[in-house]
Protein backbone atom coordinates (compact mmCIF):
# COMPACT_ATOMS: atom_id res chain seq x y z
CA UNK A 1 0.00 0.00 0.00
CA UNK A 2 1.57 3.27 -1.06
CA UNK A 3 1.35 6.61 0.75
CA UNK A 4 -1.05 8.20 -1.73
CA UNK A 5 -3.53 5.37 -1.27
CA UNK A 6 -3.22 5.69 2.51
CA UNK A 7 -4.01 9.42 2.31
CA UNK A 8 -6.85 8.77 -0.12
CA UNK A 9 -8.45 6.12 2.07
CA UNK A 10 -7.99 8.19 5.25
CA UNK A 11 -9.63 11.18 3.57
CA UNK A 12 -12.50 8.97 2.44
CA UNK A 13 -12.92 7.52 5.95
CA UNK A 14 -12.95 10.99 7.48
CA UNK A 15 -15.40 12.23 4.88
CA UNK A 16 -17.71 9.25 5.41
CA UNK A 17 -17.53 9.76 9.17
CA UNK A 18 -18.52 13.40 8.85
CA UNK A 19 -21.22 12.70 6.27
CA UNK A 20 -22.72 9.90 8.38
CA UNK A 21 -22.89 12.16 11.42
CA UNK A 22 -24.22 15.10 9.42
CA UNK A 23 -26.86 12.98 7.73
CA UNK A 24 -27.84 11.49 11.09
CA UNK A 25 -28.19 14.99 12.55
CA UNK A 26 -30.38 16.17 9.72
CA UNK A 27 -32.39 12.96 9.86
CA UNK A 28 -33.53 14.03 13.33
CA UNK A 29 -34.61 17.37 11.87
CA UNK A 30 -36.34 15.70 8.94
CA UNK A 31 -38.03 13.20 11.21
CA UNK A 32 -39.42 15.95 13.41
CA UNK A 33 -40.60 17.91 10.38
CA UNK A 34 -42.22 14.85 8.83
CA UNK A 35 -43.94 13.92 12.09
CA UNK A 36 -45.23 17.47 12.29
CA UNK A 37 -46.53 17.45 8.72
CA UNK A 38 -48.30 14.13 9.22
CA UNK A 39 -49.90 15.49 12.38
CA UNK A 40 -50.95 18.77 10.68
CA UNK A 41 -48.31 20.77 12.57
CA UNK A 42 -45.46 22.99 11.38
CA UNK A 43 -42.56 21.40 13.27
CA UNK A 44 -39.33 23.07 14.41
CA UNK A 45 -39.02 26.42 12.64
CA UNK A 46 -37.41 28.77 15.15
CA UNK A 47 -33.68 27.98 14.94
CA UNK A 48 -32.59 29.56 11.68
CA UNK A 49 -34.69 29.72 8.49
CA UNK A 50 -37.21 26.82 8.52
CA UNK A 51 -35.54 25.59 11.72
CA UNK A 52 -32.55 24.40 9.74
CA UNK A 53 -30.20 24.89 12.73
CA UNK A 54 -32.38 22.76 15.02
CA UNK A 55 -30.02 19.71 15.08
CA UNK A 56 -27.15 21.96 16.18
CA UNK A 57 -29.30 23.41 18.96
CA UNK A 58 -30.34 19.89 20.00
CA UNK A 59 -26.73 18.68 20.00
CA UNK A 60 -25.60 21.66 22.07
CA UNK A 61 -28.39 20.96 24.53
CA UNK A 62 -27.25 17.34 24.84
CA UNK A 63 -23.69 18.44 25.61
CA UNK A 64 -24.82 20.94 28.24
CA UNK A 65 -26.89 18.41 30.22
CA UNK A 66 -25.58 16.79 33.38
CA UNK A 67 -23.77 13.53 32.61
CA UNK A 68 -25.21 11.28 35.30
CA UNK A 69 -24.11 7.74 36.16
CA UNK A 70 -26.38 5.93 38.64
CA UNK A 71 -24.68 4.86 41.89
CA UNK A 72 -25.42 1.14 41.45
CA UNK A 73 -24.62 1.09 37.73
CA UNK A 74 -21.63 -0.82 36.34
CA UNK A 75 -19.64 2.27 35.50
CA UNK A 76 -17.39 0.99 32.71
CA UNK A 77 -20.02 -1.02 30.91
CA UNK A 78 -22.34 1.98 31.26
CA UNK A 79 -19.80 4.10 29.41
CA UNK A 80 -18.90 1.46 26.81
CA UNK A 81 -22.55 0.76 25.82
CA UNK A 82 -23.27 3.85 23.73
CA UNK A 83 -19.75 3.68 22.30
CA UNK A 84 -20.35 0.19 20.89
CA UNK A 85 -23.67 1.28 19.42
CA UNK A 86 -22.10 4.25 17.67
CA UNK A 87 -19.01 2.32 16.54
CA UNK A 88 -20.98 -0.47 14.89
CA UNK A 89 -23.35 1.99 13.28
CA UNK A 90 -20.47 3.94 11.74
CA UNK A 91 -18.18 1.11 10.68
CA UNK A 92 -20.76 -0.54 8.40
CA UNK A 93 -20.50 2.35 5.97
CA UNK A 94 -16.94 1.29 5.09
CA UNK A 95 -17.97 -1.52 2.72
CA UNK A 96 -20.63 0.39 0.82
CA UNK A 97 -19.69 1.49 -2.72
CA UNK A 98 -20.83 5.10 -2.74
CA UNK A 99 -20.31 5.74 -6.47
CA UNK A 100 -18.26 4.90 -9.50
CA UNK A 101 -14.55 5.72 -9.44
CA UNK A 102 -13.65 9.38 -9.12
CA UNK A 103 -10.68 10.77 -11.04
CA UNK A 104 -8.81 13.30 -8.90
CA UNK A 105 -5.15 14.48 -9.11
CA UNK A 106 -4.51 11.94 -11.84
CA UNK A 107 -5.57 9.03 -9.66
CA UNK A 108 -8.51 6.69 -10.01
CA UNK A 109 -10.13 6.87 -6.57
CA UNK A 110 -12.55 4.13 -5.56
CA UNK A 111 -15.44 5.45 -3.48
CA UNK A 112 -15.48 2.36 -1.30
CA UNK A 113 -13.22 2.25 1.74
CA UNK A 114 -12.75 -1.52 1.72
CA UNK A 115 -13.88 -3.85 -1.07
CA UNK A 116 -14.18 -7.07 0.93
CA UNK A 117 -15.12 -10.14 -1.01
CA UNK A 118 -17.41 -10.99 1.92
CA UNK A 119 -19.06 -7.54 2.17
CA UNK A 120 -22.55 -8.75 3.06
CA UNK A 121 -21.21 -11.13 5.68
CA UNK A 122 -19.24 -8.26 7.21
CA UNK A 123 -22.35 -6.06 7.33
CA UNK A 124 -24.39 -8.78 9.01
CA UNK A 125 -21.62 -9.50 11.50
CA UNK A 126 -21.20 -5.87 12.50
CA UNK A 127 -24.93 -5.19 12.66
CA UNK A 128 -25.36 -8.14 15.04
CA UNK A 129 -22.65 -6.71 17.30
CA UNK A 130 -24.74 -3.53 17.39
CA UNK A 131 -27.22 -5.16 19.76
CA UNK A 132 -24.41 -5.58 22.29
CA UNK A 133 -24.36 -1.82 22.76
CA UNK A 134 -28.03 -1.91 23.70
CA UNK A 135 -27.68 -5.04 25.84
CA UNK A 136 -24.63 -3.79 27.72
CA UNK A 137 -26.23 -0.39 28.28
CA UNK A 138 -29.46 -1.95 29.52
CA UNK A 139 -27.63 -4.39 31.78
CA UNK A 140 -25.19 -1.85 33.20
CA UNK A 141 -27.97 0.63 34.09
CA UNK A 142 -29.15 -1.68 36.92
CA UNK A 143 -32.76 -0.73 36.20
CA UNK A 144 -35.62 -3.11 35.47
CA UNK A 145 -36.95 -1.04 32.57
CA UNK A 146 -33.53 -0.84 30.96
CA UNK A 147 -33.09 -4.58 31.37
CA UNK A 148 -36.49 -5.27 29.82
CA UNK A 149 -35.60 -3.03 26.91
CA UNK A 150 -32.28 -4.82 26.45
CA UNK A 151 -33.92 -8.27 26.60
CA UNK A 152 -36.53 -7.23 24.07
CA UNK A 153 -33.86 -5.81 21.78
CA UNK A 154 -31.82 -9.01 21.84
CA UNK A 155 -34.75 -11.39 21.37
CA UNK A 156 -36.07 -9.21 18.55
CA UNK A 157 -32.62 -9.18 16.96
CA UNK A 158 -32.29 -12.97 17.13
CA UNK A 159 -35.75 -13.53 15.64
CA UNK A 160 -35.42 -11.10 12.77
CA UNK A 161 -31.75 -11.69 11.88
CA UNK A 162 -32.74 -15.12 10.54
CA UNK A 163 -35.36 -13.93 8.09
CA UNK A 164 -33.09 -11.05 7.10
CA UNK A 165 -30.18 -13.36 6.36
CA UNK A 166 -32.32 -15.79 4.40
CA UNK A 167 -33.77 -13.02 2.25
CA UNK A 168 -30.28 -11.65 1.64
CA UNK A 169 -29.07 -15.11 0.52
CA UNK A 170 -31.39 -14.91 -2.50
CA UNK A 171 -29.51 -11.83 -3.67
CA UNK A 172 -26.20 -13.61 -3.14
CA UNK A 173 -27.48 -16.55 -5.18
CA UNK A 174 -28.57 -14.29 -8.02
CA UNK A 175 -25.26 -12.43 -8.09
CA UNK A 176 -22.99 -15.29 -7.22
CA UNK A 177 -20.89 -13.06 -4.99
CA UNK A 178 -20.86 -11.76 -1.41
CA UNK A 179 -19.04 -8.58 -2.36
CA UNK A 180 -21.23 -5.47 -2.32
CA UNK A 181 -19.24 -4.09 -5.24
CA UNK A 182 -20.11 -7.12 -7.40
CA UNK A 183 -23.74 -6.91 -6.34
CA UNK A 184 -23.94 -3.29 -7.47
CA UNK A 185 -22.14 -4.00 -10.75
CA UNK A 186 -24.52 -6.87 -11.55
CA UNK A 187 -27.45 -4.42 -11.37
CA UNK A 188 -26.06 -2.17 -14.11
CA UNK A 189 -28.49 0.44 -15.48
CA UNK A 190 -32.05 -0.50 -14.58
CA UNK A 191 -31.35 -4.20 -13.98
CA UNK A 192 -32.22 -3.90 -10.29
CA UNK A 193 -32.70 -6.85 -7.95
CA UNK A 194 -36.05 -5.50 -6.73
CA UNK A 195 -37.60 -6.62 -10.04
CA UNK A 196 -36.36 -10.19 -9.52
CA UNK A 197 -36.82 -10.41 -5.76
CA UNK A 198 -39.71 -8.20 -4.61
CA UNK A 199 -40.63 -10.63 -1.84
CA UNK A 200 -37.05 -10.81 -0.57
CA UNK A 201 -36.94 -7.01 -0.52
CA UNK A 202 -40.21 -6.89 1.37
CA UNK A 203 -38.92 -9.28 4.04
CA UNK A 204 -35.56 -7.53 4.16
CA UNK A 205 -37.26 -4.18 4.63
CA UNK A 206 -39.50 -5.37 7.47
CA UNK A 207 -36.63 -7.11 9.24
CA UNK A 208 -34.46 -4.01 8.78
CA UNK A 209 -37.10 -1.97 10.59
CA UNK A 210 -36.95 -4.51 13.41
CA UNK A 211 -33.15 -4.47 13.48
CA UNK A 212 -33.16 -0.69 13.61
CA UNK A 213 -35.64 -0.68 16.51
CA UNK A 214 -37.85 1.59 14.46
CA UNK A 215 -41.63 1.75 14.72
CA UNK A 216 -43.66 -0.44 14.43
CA UNK A 217 -40.94 -2.59 16.03
CA UNK A 218 -39.61 -0.06 18.57
CA UNK A 219 -40.38 -2.27 21.56
CA UNK A 220 -36.93 -1.97 23.19
CA UNK A 221 -37.43 1.75 23.72
CA UNK A 222 -41.15 2.29 23.97
CA UNK A 223 -41.93 5.18 26.26
CA UNK A 224 -45.38 4.13 27.40
CA UNK A 225 -44.30 0.72 28.73
CA UNK A 226 -40.61 0.96 29.52
CA UNK A 227 -39.97 4.69 30.08
CA UNK A 228 -37.52 4.78 27.21
CA UNK A 229 -36.32 1.18 27.55
CA UNK A 230 -32.58 0.57 27.50
CA UNK A 231 -31.68 4.27 27.69
CA UNK A 232 -33.88 5.11 30.69
CA UNK A 233 -30.87 5.81 32.93
CA UNK A 234 -28.81 7.57 30.29
CA UNK A 235 -28.43 11.33 30.10
CA UNK A 236 -26.37 13.95 28.32
CA UNK A 237 -24.32 12.97 25.28
CA UNK A 238 -24.40 9.25 26.21
CA UNK A 239 -28.13 9.35 25.53
CA UNK A 240 -27.32 11.50 22.53
CA UNK A 241 -24.95 8.83 21.22
CA UNK A 242 -27.63 6.13 21.53
CA UNK A 243 -30.18 8.22 19.68
CA UNK A 244 -27.57 9.30 17.17
CA UNK A 245 -26.34 5.76 16.52
CA UNK A 246 -29.92 4.77 15.77
CA UNK A 247 -30.15 7.42 13.07
CA UNK A 248 -26.70 6.57 11.74
CA UNK A 249 -27.60 2.91 11.42
CA UNK A 250 -30.84 3.92 9.74
CA UNK A 251 -28.78 5.81 7.15
CA UNK A 252 -26.40 2.89 6.65
CA UNK A 253 -29.22 0.34 6.50
CA UNK A 254 -30.98 2.40 3.86
CA UNK A 255 -27.72 2.50 1.93
CA UNK A 256 -27.41 -1.29 2.15
CA UNK A 257 -31.01 -1.72 1.01
CA UNK A 258 -30.31 0.60 -1.91
CA UNK A 259 -27.18 -1.39 -2.77
CA UNK A 260 -28.83 -4.79 -2.56
CA UNK A 261 -32.19 -4.11 -4.17
CA UNK A 262 -32.20 -0.74 -5.93
CA UNK A 263 -28.98 -0.97 -7.87
CA UNK A 264 -26.83 1.14 -5.55
CA UNK A 265 -25.38 3.94 -7.62
CA UNK A 266 -26.79 2.64 -10.92
CA UNK A 267 -29.15 4.85 -12.88
CA UNK A 268 -30.87 4.08 -16.17
CA UNK A 269 -28.98 5.71 -19.03
CA UNK A 270 -25.70 5.98 -17.11
CA UNK A 271 -23.71 4.64 -20.06
CA UNK A 272 -24.04 8.01 -21.79
CA UNK A 273 -21.66 9.55 -19.25
CA UNK A 274 -18.15 8.74 -18.17
CA UNK A 275 -15.41 9.87 -15.81
CA UNK A 276 -16.11 12.37 -13.04
CA UNK A 277 -19.54 13.36 -14.39
CA UNK A 278 -20.63 9.75 -14.12
CA UNK A 279 -19.17 9.56 -10.61
CA UNK A 280 -21.09 12.62 -9.44
CA UNK A 281 -24.26 11.41 -11.15
CA UNK A 282 -23.93 8.00 -9.49
CA UNK A 283 -23.36 9.54 -6.05
CA UNK A 284 -26.42 11.76 -6.53
CA UNK A 285 -28.55 8.80 -7.63
CA UNK A 286 -27.39 6.77 -4.64
CA UNK A 287 -28.12 9.66 -2.26
CA UNK A 288 -31.59 10.06 -3.75
CA UNK A 289 -32.35 6.36 -3.30
CA UNK A 290 -31.15 6.48 0.31
CA UNK A 291 -33.27 9.57 0.93
CA UNK A 292 -36.39 7.91 -0.45
CA UNK A 293 -35.88 4.78 1.66
CA UNK A 294 -35.34 6.88 4.79
CA UNK A 295 -38.48 8.83 3.92
CA UNK A 296 -40.53 5.64 3.66
CA UNK A 297 -39.12 4.33 6.96
CA UNK A 298 -40.10 7.56 8.71
CA UNK A 299 -43.46 7.64 6.97
CA UNK A 300 -44.18 4.15 8.30
CA UNK A 301 -43.09 5.16 11.79
CA UNK A 302 -45.61 7.98 12.00
CA UNK A 303 -48.43 5.89 10.52
CA UNK A 304 -48.45 2.50 12.24
CA UNK A 305 -48.83 1.83 15.96
CA UNK A 306 -46.37 -0.43 17.79
CA UNK A 307 -46.65 -4.24 17.68
CA UNK A 308 -47.38 -6.21 20.80
CA UNK A 309 -44.48 -8.45 21.76
CA UNK A 310 -46.26 -11.75 21.02
CA UNK A 311 -47.39 -10.37 17.66
CA UNK A 312 -43.78 -9.42 16.94
CA UNK A 313 -42.56 -12.94 17.68
CA UNK A 314 -45.44 -14.45 15.71
CA UNK A 315 -44.62 -12.31 12.69
CA UNK A 316 -40.92 -13.09 12.91
CA UNK A 317 -40.96 -16.85 13.46
CA UNK A 318 -44.22 -18.01 11.91
CA UNK A 319 -44.59 -15.67 8.95
CA UNK A 320 -41.35 -14.07 7.78
CA UNK A 321 -38.97 -17.02 8.23
CA UNK A 322 -41.17 -19.60 6.40
CA UNK A 323 -41.89 -17.15 3.59
CA UNK A 324 -38.21 -16.29 3.32
CA UNK A 325 -37.23 -19.97 3.20
CA UNK A 326 -39.79 -20.76 0.47
CA UNK A 327 -38.58 -17.74 -1.48
CA UNK A 328 -34.97 -18.91 -1.10
CA UNK A 329 -35.82 -22.45 -2.28
CA UNK A 330 -37.66 -21.19 -5.37
CA UNK A 331 -34.81 -18.82 -6.19
CA UNK A 332 -32.34 -21.67 -5.73
CA UNK A 333 -34.30 -23.89 -8.13
CA UNK A 334 -34.52 -21.14 -10.76
CA UNK A 335 -30.80 -20.38 -10.46
CA UNK A 336 -29.95 -24.08 -10.74
CA UNK A 337 -32.21 -24.42 -13.80
CA UNK A 338 -30.57 -21.43 -15.48
CA UNK A 339 -27.11 -22.75 -14.74
CA UNK A 340 -28.08 -26.07 -16.32
CA UNK A 341 -27.56 -28.06 -13.12
CA UNK A 342 -30.96 -29.77 -13.38
CA UNK B 1 -83.69 0.78 16.61
CA UNK B 2 -83.36 3.48 14.04
CA UNK B 3 -80.02 5.23 14.06
CA UNK B 4 -79.87 8.86 15.07
CA UNK B 5 -76.73 9.62 13.04
CA UNK B 6 -75.30 8.30 9.80
CA UNK B 7 -72.07 7.33 11.59
CA UNK B 8 -73.45 4.18 13.16
CA UNK B 9 -71.36 1.05 12.47
CA UNK B 10 -72.45 -2.51 13.09
CA UNK B 11 -69.71 -4.44 14.87
CA UNK B 12 -69.10 -8.03 13.86
CA UNK B 13 -66.61 -10.68 14.96
CA UNK B 14 -66.36 -12.57 11.68
CA UNK B 15 -62.94 -14.16 11.07
CA UNK B 16 -60.51 -12.04 9.07
CA UNK B 17 -59.98 -12.81 5.42
CA UNK B 18 -56.51 -13.49 4.05
CA UNK B 19 -56.09 -9.91 2.79
CA UNK B 20 -57.06 -8.57 6.19
CA UNK B 21 -54.71 -10.99 7.94
CA UNK B 22 -51.60 -9.87 6.10
CA UNK B 23 -52.41 -6.27 7.08
CA UNK B 24 -50.72 -4.84 3.99
CA UNK B 25 -53.80 -3.22 2.41
CA UNK B 26 -54.71 -1.67 5.76
CA UNK B 27 -51.16 -0.39 6.27
CA UNK B 28 -51.05 1.08 2.76
CA UNK B 29 -54.42 2.71 3.39
CA UNK B 30 -53.10 4.21 6.59
CA UNK B 31 -50.01 5.49 4.84
CA UNK B 32 -52.18 7.13 2.18
CA UNK B 33 -54.10 8.89 4.95
CA UNK B 34 -50.90 10.22 6.52
CA UNK B 35 -49.65 11.28 3.08
CA UNK B 36 -52.86 13.22 2.57
CA UNK B 37 -52.26 15.01 5.86
CA UNK B 38 -48.62 15.65 4.92
CA UNK B 39 -49.66 17.49 1.74
CA UNK B 40 -52.45 19.48 3.35
CA UNK B 41 -51.80 23.20 3.92
CA UNK B 42 -50.93 24.07 7.53
CA UNK B 43 -53.47 25.94 9.60
CA UNK B 44 -51.00 27.00 12.30
CA UNK B 45 -50.82 30.70 13.17
CA UNK B 46 -47.17 31.43 14.02
CA UNK B 47 -47.95 33.74 16.88
CA UNK B 48 -45.39 36.53 17.28
CA UNK B 49 -45.17 37.03 13.51
CA UNK B 50 -48.83 36.44 12.76
CA UNK B 51 -51.73 37.20 15.05
CA UNK B 52 -55.16 35.79 14.69
CA UNK B 53 -58.08 38.10 14.05
CA UNK B 54 -60.03 38.71 17.25
CA UNK B 55 -63.80 38.68 17.49
CA UNK B 56 -65.19 42.24 17.88
CA UNK B 57 -66.39 41.37 21.38
CA UNK B 58 -63.02 39.89 22.50
CA UNK B 59 -62.37 40.53 26.20
CA UNK B 60 -58.71 41.39 26.77
CA UNK B 61 -56.77 43.90 28.84
CA UNK B 62 -58.89 46.63 30.46
CA UNK B 63 -58.75 50.33 29.73
CA UNK B 64 -59.90 53.25 31.90
CA UNK B 65 -61.43 55.78 29.50
CA UNK B 66 -61.16 59.54 29.39
CA UNK B 67 -63.90 61.72 27.93
CA UNK B 68 -63.61 63.97 24.86
CA UNK B 69 -61.83 66.68 26.85
CA UNK B 70 -59.37 64.19 28.29
CA UNK B 71 -60.89 63.95 31.77
CA UNK B 72 -60.98 60.58 33.55
CA UNK B 73 -64.46 59.08 33.57
CA UNK B 74 -63.98 56.97 36.69
CA UNK B 75 -65.54 58.28 39.91
CA UNK B 76 -64.30 55.45 42.14
CA UNK B 77 -67.83 54.34 42.98
CA UNK B 78 -66.56 50.79 43.46
CA UNK B 79 -69.36 49.05 41.56
CA UNK B 80 -66.85 47.27 39.35
CA UNK B 81 -65.01 45.94 42.41
CA UNK B 82 -68.34 44.75 43.86
CA UNK B 83 -69.34 43.11 40.59
CA UNK B 84 -65.97 41.40 40.12
CA UNK B 85 -66.38 37.66 40.82
CA UNK B 86 -62.61 37.18 41.08
CA UNK B 87 -62.06 40.15 43.42
CA UNK B 88 -59.33 41.42 41.15
CA UNK B 89 -60.11 45.14 41.41
CA UNK B 90 -59.11 47.46 44.26
CA UNK B 91 -59.25 51.25 44.38
CA UNK B 92 -59.05 54.23 46.69
CA UNK B 93 -61.10 57.34 46.08
CA UNK B 94 -60.17 61.00 46.53
CA UNK B 95 -61.96 64.31 46.26
CA UNK B 96 -61.18 66.59 43.35
CA UNK B 97 -59.67 69.91 44.50
CA UNK B 98 -59.81 73.22 42.69
CA UNK B 99 -57.64 73.39 39.60
CA UNK B 100 -58.06 69.68 38.79
CA UNK B 101 -61.24 70.09 36.74
CA UNK B 102 -59.34 69.39 33.54
CA UNK B 103 -58.15 66.02 34.95
CA UNK B 104 -61.28 64.47 36.44
CA UNK B 105 -64.80 64.77 35.13
CA UNK B 106 -66.64 64.65 38.47
CA UNK B 107 -65.95 65.73 42.04
CA UNK B 108 -64.74 62.29 43.11
CA UNK B 109 -62.05 60.28 41.38
CA UNK B 110 -59.89 57.18 41.86
CA UNK B 111 -56.53 58.16 43.33
CA UNK B 112 -55.38 54.60 42.83
CA UNK B 113 -56.97 51.86 40.75
CA UNK B 114 -55.43 48.40 40.49
CA UNK B 115 -56.44 45.24 38.63
CA UNK B 116 -54.65 42.01 39.39
CA UNK B 117 -54.40 40.42 35.96
CA UNK B 118 -53.63 37.00 37.49
CA UNK B 119 -56.92 37.06 39.40
CA UNK B 120 -58.97 38.55 36.58
CA UNK B 121 -61.04 36.05 34.61
CA UNK B 122 -61.92 38.54 31.85
CA UNK B 123 -65.65 38.02 32.32
CA UNK B 124 -66.52 41.66 31.55
CA UNK B 125 -68.81 42.15 34.55
CA UNK B 126 -66.86 45.27 35.64
CA UNK B 127 -67.61 46.81 32.27
CA UNK B 128 -71.28 45.93 32.62
CA UNK B 129 -71.46 47.31 36.16
CA UNK B 130 -69.81 50.62 35.35
CA UNK B 131 -72.39 53.48 35.33
CA UNK B 132 -69.91 56.04 33.98
CA UNK B 133 -68.62 54.20 30.87
CA UNK B 134 -65.17 54.36 32.44
CA UNK B 135 -63.89 50.78 32.24
CA UNK B 136 -63.87 48.66 29.10
CA UNK B 137 -62.24 45.45 28.04
CA UNK B 138 -60.22 45.73 24.82
CA UNK B 139 -58.73 43.42 22.22
CA UNK B 140 -55.23 43.87 23.67
CA UNK B 141 -53.50 40.87 25.24
CA UNK B 142 -52.08 40.97 28.75
CA UNK B 143 -48.40 40.26 28.14
CA UNK B 144 -46.35 37.71 30.05
CA UNK B 145 -44.02 38.75 32.87
CA UNK B 146 -41.43 37.06 35.04
CA UNK B 147 -42.66 38.47 38.40
CA UNK B 148 -46.13 38.17 39.91
CA UNK B 149 -46.04 41.79 41.11
CA UNK B 150 -45.86 43.00 37.56
CA UNK B 151 -49.30 41.60 36.82
CA UNK B 152 -50.94 44.10 39.19
CA UNK B 153 -51.77 46.83 36.71
CA UNK B 154 -52.07 50.30 38.25
CA UNK B 155 -53.45 53.51 36.73
CA UNK B 156 -50.27 54.12 34.73
CA UNK B 157 -51.06 51.03 32.65
CA UNK B 158 -54.86 51.14 32.76
CA UNK B 159 -55.76 54.76 31.99
CA UNK B 160 -55.52 55.50 28.30
CA UNK B 161 -52.91 58.05 27.25
CA UNK B 162 -54.09 61.48 26.08
CA UNK B 163 -52.43 61.18 22.69
CA UNK B 164 -53.04 57.44 22.27
CA UNK B 165 -56.76 56.83 22.73
CA UNK B 166 -57.93 53.22 22.79
CA UNK B 167 -60.77 52.47 20.41
CA UNK B 168 -63.62 50.72 22.24
CA UNK B 169 -66.40 51.47 19.76
CA UNK B 170 -66.68 47.78 18.94
CA UNK B 171 -67.62 47.05 22.54
CA UNK B 172 -69.88 50.00 23.15
CA UNK B 173 -73.60 49.48 23.58
CA UNK B 174 -75.13 50.40 20.27
CA UNK B 175 -78.65 51.11 21.54
CA UNK B 176 -79.68 54.21 23.41
CA UNK B 177 -79.05 53.90 27.14
CA UNK B 178 -81.33 56.04 29.25
CA UNK B 179 -79.76 55.23 32.60
CA UNK B 180 -76.39 56.88 31.92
Amino acid sequence: MDTAMLIEKSALVLLLFLISLGVAAYQTYFERKLAAWIQDRVGPDRAGPFGILQPIADGTKMFLKEDFIPAKADKWLFIIGPGISMFTALITSSVIPWGTNLNLFGRDISLQVADFNIGILFVFGVVSIGVYGIMIGGWASNNKYSLYGAIRASSQMISYELAMGISAITIVMLTGSLSLNDIVKSQHGMNWNIFYQPLAFFIFFITSLAELNRAPFDLPECESELIGGYHTEYSSMKLGLYLFSEYTSMFVSSAIMAVMFFGGYNVPGMDAFSGNILAILSIAAFALKIFLIIFVIMWIRWTIPRFRFDQLMHLGWKVLIPVAIVNMLITGLVVAWNQGWM
Amino acid sequence: MESLTNRKKVVSDKPMTFLEKIYIPAIVGGMMTTMKHMLRPRKTIKYPEETRVFAPVYRGQHVLKRDEQGRENCTACGLCAVACPAEAITMTSAERVKGEEHLYREEKYASSYEINMLRCIFCGLCEEACPKEAIFLTDRIVTTEFERDEFIYAKDKLVEAMDDRIDITKRQFTGKRTDK
